[in-house]
């Protein structure tokens, strides 16, 4: 039997580019490139090696977020994921993470599956909850943080480095992983993935199809509200000298100064 | 006054200071009402009393250590239920953002996550984030239902305030979900000595420019000079020089120190994202156009071979 899964994946603003926040406090989108966020192509990895142990597996790439989401999906296809599925509807503009978690778990449900992979956090908003948001709408276990990760007969296994302890978890299917960027290296995309993905399916779905109504997402349906947001003024210049061979004394006595010695 | 949950985070009975930290900010939006779960919770108490908590509800039971985060929502949502309160605080640690996350969905209601500050406003609780890399500061509070906010490390003082903490037994029902993720086996992560990196008052972090794991003692020798946790870059992570454990940056752990030294660490915005709220920030480098120069109070643009052993030797010779 096909083992369906199912990669949640998030098309971020580039974080090497100027982020800032718009007038209405969203994220601004216009002004930075987006892509696919890099902590969720370890997902898309880890999903292409389940699949390759498994007999016969199908990965579906899903996002949620304007038109330019579906380079991420491309991205994803020319990696090796087989479909993809694009939310899109205008008026999902401002959702937060519940909102967000709300069409994801719809999405999944409609698409079908039994294991789904998601990145350990955006590297946008970077809460990193969405996983446990998600298993918890879902009803599955949640297996994550994963740092390795393996699916065999109905079981998902996989190893979670926590702060004090290395954790060996297990879980049945239907379940929902996520892996940190520890799980390994994921692949670049090869000309023949890039050239295969341009005839891969694309579906897009709105609200309507998902049946969520207008006001369970967006920035009125959001369960948060951002009243300001500051750019934090730059550092004052600070003093920087060139060693000369008494650069480590002349640091301690900074630190001596500022009473951490 | 109204009642404010704060989830407690302890090893067999040993608190950790976030939370500690998080009682000081629970009493400015209520009376702190504590929840402590699994082996040594009872033992919590006195410390979380000190500290100014009014009760404290403990439960155990072997699902919190033998499954995966859930049990530990299943007893939070007992608590939310037992006291009604204003509002549930969470150390921003990793499993705590989850059971935050599962609770807020639960009960309805809006999730902030890595607080750094927390004031009462006319609309609840009012919390003080770091967006993109810390460029930028925002407040932002809960809609809808009772706030959940998770708070960094370092985000308030701990401060002693003494209050009754009387101990109540909290009575828990495991739903189906509970047991849903088996925990198979548990390997502790074996103490350096050294605190804990995201609590730490001082972080010294070193990167590519330590250019081995056999060099990495310069750096640990300069830590335990200063009392202080060590770091790492991703790039010195990725090439096996140290733990991943000790990742600062976007994809490993976010600091927040009073002193925070970056040596041999370029200051790629993956790294300063990790650390550029840090109060003052020290950098040693051989390359003067490194990025990290921009965000430092003091810089040494030098040889970190020869600069940090001498500033450890320094600084021995200071403390005698």
């Amino acid at each position: 039997m096909s083992l369906r899964i199912v990669v949640c994946v998030k098309y971020v603003p580039d974080a090497t580019g100027d982020r800032h926040f718009a007038d209405d406090l969203t994220v601004d989108r216009d002004d930075v490139d987006g892509l696919l966020s890099e902590l969720d192509e370890y997902a898309v990895e880890q999903a292409l090696q389940i699949a390759e142990e498994a007999d016969d597996a199908e990965i579906t790439v899903l996002t949620v977020g304007p038109e330019d989401a579906k380079d991420a999906l491309r991205k994803a296809l020319s990696m090796g994921a087989d479909k993809a599925i694009h939310v899109e509807d205008d008026d999902l503009h401002g959702t937060d993470v519940m909102g967000t978690s709300l069409v994801l778990a719809k999405a999944i449900e409609k698409a079908g599956y039994d294991l789904v992979i998601t990145g350990m956090a955006s590297t946008d908003g970077t809460m990193g909850v969405l996983p446990a948001i998600l298993a918890e709408r879902l009803g599955v276990p949640q297996v994550t943080l994963l740092s390795e990760v393996k699916v065999e007969d109905g079981t998902v296994t996989g190893r979670r480095d926590g702060d004090s302890a290395s954790e060996q978890l297990e879980a049945s299917l239907p379940a929902l992983v996520s892996v940190t960027d520890q799980s390994g290296e994921a692949r670049y995309p090869s000309f023949k993935g890039i050239m295969a993905a341009k005839k891969k399916p694309v579906e897009s779905w709105d609200l309507e199809e998902l049946e969520i109504e207008s006001d369970e997402v967006g920035l009125e349906g959001s369960w948060t509200a951002v009243d300001s947001a500051a750019q934090r003024p730059a550092r004052t210049a600070g003093t920087i000298v060139k060693d000369e061979g008494e650069g480590g004394k002349a640091l301690a006595e900074f630190l001596a100064g500022q009473k951490f010695i | 006054m109204a009642e404010v949950l704060v989830y407690v985070d302890h090893v067999d009975g040993a608190v950790r200071k976030p939370t500690l930290e998080l009682l000081t900010l629970a009493r400015r939006i209520g009376e702190p009402v504590a929840v402590a779960l699994g082996a040594g919770a009872a033992d919590t108490a006195a410390v979380l009393a000190e500290h100014g908590a009014v009760k404290v509800l403990t439960a155990d039971a072997p699902e919190f250590a033998d499954y995966l985060v859930v049990p530990k929502v299943d007893a939070l949502q007992a608590a939310y239920e037992a006291v009604s309160p204003a509002a549930v605080l969470v150390p921003s640690s990793a499993e705590g953002k989850e059971i935050a996350a599962r609770l807020a969905v639960r009960i309805g209601s809006g999730i902030i996550t890595d607080a750094v500050d927390l004031e009462a406003g006319d609309e609840g609780p009012v919390a003080t984030q770091s967006a993109f890399a810390a460029s930028f500061t925002t407040k932002s509070r809960v809609s809808k239902g009772t706030p959940v906010i998770t708070v960094k490390p370092n985000s308030a003082p701990v401060e002693a305030a003494p209050a009754a903490g009387a101990v109540e037994a909290l009575a828990v029902t495991f739903g189906a979900l509970a047991t849903g993720t088996k925990v198979v086996s548990r390997t502790p992560r074996e103490s350096t000595g050294r605190p804990e990196l995201t609590e730490a008052a001082i972080v010294v972090s070193g990167g590519r420019g330590v250019n081995g794991a056999e060099n990495f003692h310069i750096i640990e020798e300069l830590a335990d000079s200063l009392g202080a946790a060590v770091g790492a870059s991703r790039a010195a992570v990725d090439a096996g020089w140290y733990p991943h454990s000790n990742q600062v940056g976007q994809t490993g752990k976010s600091v927040s120190p009073q002193l925070y030294i970056a040596s041999g660490i370029s200051g790629a915005i993956q790294h300063r994202a990790g650390m550029q709220t840090s109060k003052t920030i020290v950098a040693i480098n051989k390359d003067a156009e490194a990025p990290i120069f921009d965000l430092v109070d003091y810089g040494v643009v030098g040889d970190l071979f020869a600069v940090v052993p001498q500033l450890t030797e320094e600084i021995k010779a200071r403390k005698g």
